[in-house]
């Protein structure tokens, strides 16, 4: 059997990262339109309906697919602006959408059957009942899988199910459960789930204090960091606090995923697709991650060793970690 | 208007678990009891034997019993159960995760439990609501993050569903779970050789930021707030929002009365239930900042 | 072994020689880049939306100046002041000049550089998010807009400097132009 090499899924913020993605080699690149509707709702990022249009068939003019990931949970009173975006990503061609939320997936799955659904990391379906559920209920093509899960129980939940699987290769780590955690409405009135951004730069503070770099999110401070050492973002999950006689980062370290060397694993285990994480990041960064991960999914095919990077650069904390792909992590 | 103790989040002893349920069927006025592990699949074991006879006395005290589901099912033994919960006909099954809705509503009502939605399911608008209605669940408990204008708008359309909307009234605001046990990290310990170290902090493991300010409470792995949810002066608001039950998360502390100060509030008695309120150890400050204020922790 | 990329400093022979230079002039020259720029690509704008009317001081560290960058100012959109000032503003960007130009470059990725700190960010974050996308997209090339700057003198100018520029980049570590792809693969 010839092994399918992995489809890279690449991030764009912008049109340029778009174009930077596609000429770096992407197999497909995900984006969103510029709202509440994508879970990357930064300032300046970001597609209009005209930018999405010409993007996808810049493209397509490459061979290379769009997602659109409309993967917020539609707030009660005003899902047409849901029901807008995924009709107006579909109607620019977009390959297929991405969504977490299950009155979406209802509304996608009715209006345009013959159209893909990717369910969205934000959905946590983090086991083959859950990823059945979905399949059978609205017909989705691809699960994106939470990052709570070893290579190993990702090989059986491929055994169970008839779907495609995409998972996280690179980049930020969400440490909870995806679309299940309020941890940023609780500091700052303003939730992945709901408005599409966590712990949002709007109630970031930074401050130099003596010689350390001090960030507050909505006033809790979440690091203090001394000179010299990596900065790491002010979110939540990666902060350093106390409890008792304990102090440190509780829930992760600041550190980014970096699952390259388990490609092969990954491959093995019936993965089809890598994403690579990083929407809100520069095109100096989609331009090097994308380069490094095309030429690692060539090697793999090719059953050559996966070539080794100088990505670490590039990532929070300046530091990597396979993640929960490993068991110890736990 | 319905008052629900939801499941115990905290790892107590087995014996202290099973007073409080013999003490909550015996003399708090509240009508469902949803009661079962919801957080670490791993200490079910612990108290197991000890819930069909929290159930029973629960029944024979009136009070309407809901089997809980896991929040966070991955591993195959955790699959099993949330299976083996669908294989019993005798209690209404709460789902926190959606792994259970590959079996909920399958089949007619003499071989299917009936079922709920807990808080721990993303239920954000309308048609999500509505795609629950139409699976024949009885009634949805509104995440706790969502804030007032969306628990009415939600209400006013569960009404002609016929579905009941339950809100998270009082106790720590669960906020996020994960793969990863948080006591066992704290403790240099490893989720699978954790020893149950859990069980020092009946209300969660207080967070502090590193210039000292009351933050989070760690559960396992589960995360909640520090302040303690409470919503006993806004009974007659959501009531009129068409808000049909309210949930009382469990604590340590005498329990018993907050369920009496609610039952006091719904029913309309007295001037000022909110002073029938116990005292907590440890202190938690009442907060209504997810439904009312700017933010969660307000 | 050091983990981190150096960021080149701009040559301290070249900062006391800008010294020389009042401060006017470099004012003028650089208001005229920001002018040539900005109606070049109309979309930062867009981009920026209601965060053209912040105040941002960039403070290119081993300069002798900082600059006050006022997106929607009719006239003042680009100030120059001696370091210290005290200044009305809204965020402040600091960083060596080659890290603050690399950015605009698209050759750094600004993440990167805060994660290393070798760029300080203080005061209003989503405006400085605002504008760093913005930027990241227009794919600014400041020769070009400089060159464009020169009116009827482009023809003139453009040969020499397409000779000088990548020596004097190469010579100052700091990238006065869109990096090439090739530049890129090859990690210059």
């Amino acid at each position: 059997m010839a092994t399918e090499r992995l489809e890279i899924v690449c991030p764009a913020g912008t049109p340029a990262a778009l174009r930077t993605a596609v000429d770096a080699g992407a197999d497909s690149v995900y984006c969103g339109f510029n709202d509440e509707t994508n879970a990357r709702n930064f300032p300046g990022l970001n597609f209009s309906r005209a930018e999405m249009a010409v993007g996808i068939a810049y493209a397509a003019a490459r061979g290379v697919k769009v997602l659109v990931a409309i993967n917020t949970f539609p707030r009660a009173g005003s899902e047409a602006l849901w029901h807008r975006a995924v009709d107006d990503a579909l109607a620019c061609g977009a390959h297929a959408v991405i969504l977490a939320d299950i009155g979406l997936l209802a509304y996608a799955a009715e209006r345009h059957p013959d159209r893909r659904l990717h369910l969205s990391v934000q959905a946590a379906a983090s086991n083959a009942d859950a990823i059945n559920f979905y399949a059978e209920t609205f017909g989705i093509r691809r699960v994106v899988l939470p990052r709570v899960l070893t290579v190993e129980e990702i090989a059986a939940i491929n055994r169970e199910i008839d779907v495609e699987t995409e998972v996280f290769i690179f980049g930020g780590l969400c440490v909870m459960a995806e679309g299940r955690c309020s941890l940023s409405s609780y500091a700052t009135g303003r939730s992945p789930n709901m408005h599409g951004v966590c712990s949002p730069a709007s109630h970031v503070a930074y401050a130099e204090e003596g010689e350390d770099l001090v960030a507050r999110l909505g006033g809790f401070t979440i690091h203090r960091v001394p000179k010299a050492v990596a900065a790491p973002y002010p979110t939540l999950c990666k902060g350093c606090f106390q409890t008792g006689d304990y102090r440190g980062h509780i829930f992760e370290d600041p550190v980014s995923l970096d699952a390259a060397t388990l490609m092969p694993q990954l491959a093995r285990a019936g993965v089809r697709a890598l994403k690579i994480e990083g929407r809100q990041r520069s095109r100096a960064y989609v331009e090097q991650v994308v380069r490094a991960f095309r030429r690692a999914s060539e090697a793999e095919a090719a059953g050559q060793p996966i070539p080794k990077s100088e990505l670490w650069r590039l990532t929070e904390g300046q530091q990597t970690t396979a993640g929960a792909y490993r068991k110890t992590w736990r | 208007m319905e008052l629900t103790v939801g499941p115990l989040l905290f790892h107590w002893a087995t014996d202290a678990w099973s007073d409080f349920y013999a003490r909550l069927a015996d003399e708090a006025p509240v009508d469902r009891v949803v009661i079962g592990e919801s957080v670490c699949s791993k200490r079910l074991p612990l108290y197991a034997d000890r819930i069909t006879e929290a159930v029973e006395r629960l029944e024979r005290a009136g009070k309407t019993v809901v089997l809980t589901s896991l929040a966070l099912v991955t591993l195959p033994r955790e699959r099993r159960a949330a299976a083996g919960l669908f294989a019993q006909t005798g209690h209404e099954v709460e789902i926190d995760d959606l792994t259970l809705m590959r079996w909920a509503g399958k089949g007619d009502d003499a071989h299917c439990p009936g079922f709920s939605i807990g808080p721990l399911v993303n239920v954000y608008n309308e048609s999500t609501l509505r795609f629950f209605a139409a699976r024949g669940a009885r009634s949805v408990c509104l995440p706790p993050e969502l804030p007032f204008a969306s628990v009415a708008s939600l209400a006013a359309a569960a009404q002609p569903l016929g579905i009941g909307v339950e809100v998270f009234a009082f106790g720590r605001v669960p906020l996020a779970l994960s793969a990863r046990c948080y006591h066992a990290r704290v403790h240099g310990r490893t989720k699978d050789s954790c020893q149950f170290v859990c069980d020092r902090d009946p209300d969660g493991m207080v967070v502090r930021t590193l210039d000292g300010q009351d933050f989070l409470a760690v559960n396992g792995v589960q995360t909640l707030s520090y302040n303690c949810c409470n919503l006993i002066d806004d009974v007659g608001t959501l009531r009129q929002a068409g808000v049909t039950a309210l949930r009382l998360s469990p604590h340590s502390g005498d329990f018993v009365s907050v369920c009496r100060a609610f039952r006091s509030a719904i029913d309309g008695q007295g001037d000022d239930p909110a002073a029938l309120l116990p005292g907590h150890i440890p202190a938690m400050p009442y907060s209504r900042g997810f439904m009312f204020g700017a933010t969660g922790a307000e | 072994m050091d983990r981190r990329e150096l960021i080149p400093t701009f040559p301290a022979a070249a900062a006391s020689l800008l010294r020389g230079l009042p401060p006017a002039v470099i004012e003028a020259l650089l208001s005229r880049l920001v002018a040539v720029t900005t109606e070049r690509h109309p979309r930062l704008f867009d981009r920026l939306g209601a965060h053209a009317t912040s105040r941002y001081l960039i403070d290119p560290t081993d300069l002798p100046f900082v600059l006050i960058l006022h997106p929607a100012a009719a006239d003042g959109r680009l100030r120059v002041l001696p370091r210290g000032t005290a200044e009305p503003r809204e965020a402040r960007i600091g960083g060596p000049l080659a890290a603050l130009l690399g950015l605009i470059h698209g050759r750094y990725d600004g993440d990167a550089l805060f994660f290393s700190r070798d760029l300080v960010i203080e005061g209003d974050t989503e405006a400085v998010l605002a504008l760093r996308n913005a930027i990241d997209d227009a794919e600014i090339d400041l020769s070009v807009e400089a060159l464009h700057g020169l009116g009827p003198l482009r023809a003139l100018a453009a040969p020499p400097l397409a000779r000088i520029l990548p020596l004097v980049e190469r010579l100052t570590g700091v990238s006065l132009s869109r990096p090439t792809r090739e530049s890129l693969e090859h990690g210059y």
